[in-house]
């Protein structure tokens, strides 16, 4: 941990896509027990700060460093810390869900199917465990995600748009979800159009265009 | 509780095994594919035994060829559309590990199930019974060099929505010493000449691939995750 406290921390980053200056000059820290809401209208480069934190885009200036290091330097351990929900749920239409979530969840840390069922039950769609992710509705693959960063069980949170296609009951259990996780001393990182209400330490951060 | 690489390529494999199978269709395509142009062949020109026999082991190695591009286009596409890629590719094992595993799965329903009915289609063919092993052990190395070189126009050509003929056009010139080297070992192994050499030149392809391609590959991935 380095000494502002941030486990986290975004410095100065610039991203151009072509000729459009996305993100100019981005700097945030965030810390343990703390949830970073990024906003903003569509286009000003929220999914591009998420992409770039998970170090999936290499910003062209500026830095993210994961405890004080530099997250290219440290890539196999923050991955390993990390969860990421896109904005697209990424499933395999020909798996069922829990084939998907063993897939995806078995590559970073050993896990029983009991596991992840008991995730799948906290999202509300254990009944849709066996069924191929492609009779899904989006919203129960929204969920299916969700458990998804459940499973595993990494201390920070990237998350796109998690309410997306949720029903009321859903929205709120997302919110809990994401309020339990904070309080519990993760680290979440949400880009949301919606009022977040929750019972921990919000930070905003609101790009504009 | 960290996962190995070793134990996270089996189960990407099985992840795609498991894919595969789940749509036979698209897994028997290339087979037919295989099996139809090397039948249409025999049709086309004066089926002499000794005419065919001489081109047989071109055509075999042409339709391989043809057959296993088919479904390279899918190779990282399908992830990469669904966004399945960008979680793999921040899984923590690193890319390079989950490019091998990909391409290897890939392998074993196309190049490895085409060695399979090669026998099928050598007999059509007119080539002597003698001439099997050679014939499947070159296709075997032929079509996994294959694999490798089509890994890296895959990773190339993923962010194109009709990326299928670019692909073919950067794979099929540098597929060209397969072709030469692996019809000529079966053409050897016809007419009685030893195919040692050629045999060995395939299997140098093959390790020079496999060792050098995964880190290409991962390199385009990474440059059209951007």
């Amino acid at each position: 941990m380095n000494s502002t406290g941030a486990e986290l921390s975004v410095e100065g980053v610039h991203v151009w896509r072509g000729d459009r200056h996305v993100l100019k000059g981005v700097s945030v820290d965030l810390g343990a027990r703390e949830l970073l809401h990024v906003s903003g209208p569509n286009g000003t480069g929220k999914t591009t700060l998420l992409r770039v934190v998970c170090g999936l885009l290499r910003p062209e200036q500026g830095a993210v460093s994961w405890l004080g290091k530099s997250i290219a330097s440290v890539r196999a351990e923050y991955q390993a810390a990390l969860a990421y929900a896109s904005h697209e749920p990424a499933l395999k239409g020909d798996l069922t869900a829990l084939e998907n979530l063993r897939f995806a969840v078995g590559l970073k840390r050993r896990v029983s199917a009991a596991d992840l069922r008991a995730g799948l039950e906290r999202t509300g769609v254990a009944a849709c465990a066996d069924l191929p992710a492609r009779v899904l509705s989006a919203g129960q693959r929204r969920r299916v995600a969700m458990a998804r960063v459940l499973a595993m069980s990494a201390p920070l949170w990237l998350l796109d748009e998690p309410f997306t296609n949720l029903d009321d009951a859903g929205a709120g259990l997302v919110s809990g979800l994401l309020q339990d996780h904070v309080q519990q001393g993760g680290l979440a990182l949400v880009v949301a159009h919606h009022d977040l209400k929750l019972d921990c330490k919000v930070r905003r951060l609101e790009l504009t265009a | 509780m960290n996962v190995g690489a070793w134990e996270a390529m089996i189960l990407v494999v099985r992840r795609e095994l498991c894919l595969s199978f789940r749509r036979p269709d698209q897994l028997l395509q290339p087979l037919v594919f295989f099996l139809i142009v090397t039948t249409l062949f025999p049709l086309g020109i004066n089926p002499q035994l000794s005419l065919l026999r001489d081109m047989a082991p071109g055509v075999l190695w042409v339709a391989a060829l043809l057959s296993s591009l088919l479904s390279l286009d899918s190779l990282f596409k399908s992830d990469a559309d669904d966004g399945t890629l960008e979680q793999l590719a921040l899984c923590g094992q690193g890319l390079t590990v989950i490019v091998v595993a990909k391409t290897f799965a890939h392998w074993l329903v196309t190049g490895a199930a085409l060695v399979l009915v090669s026998p099928i289609v050598g007999t059509a063919l007119g080539i002597p019974v003698s001439a099997f092993a050679t014939m499947m052990l070159s296709l075997a190395l032929g079509s996994l060099t294959l694999s490798w070189l089509g890994a890296i126009g895959a990773a190339l050509t993923v962010g194109l929505r009709r990326g299928n003929v670019l692909l073919s056009l950067i794979v099929l010139p540098l597929a060209m010493p397969l072709l030469i080297f692996g019809a000529g070992a079966t053409d050897g192994a016809i007419s009685g000449v030893s195919p040692v050499g050629a045999l060995y030149f395939l299997a140098a392809l093959c390790v020079f691939t496999c060792t050098l391609a995964p880190f290409a590959a991962t390199v385009a991935l990474r440059i059209t995750l951007e």
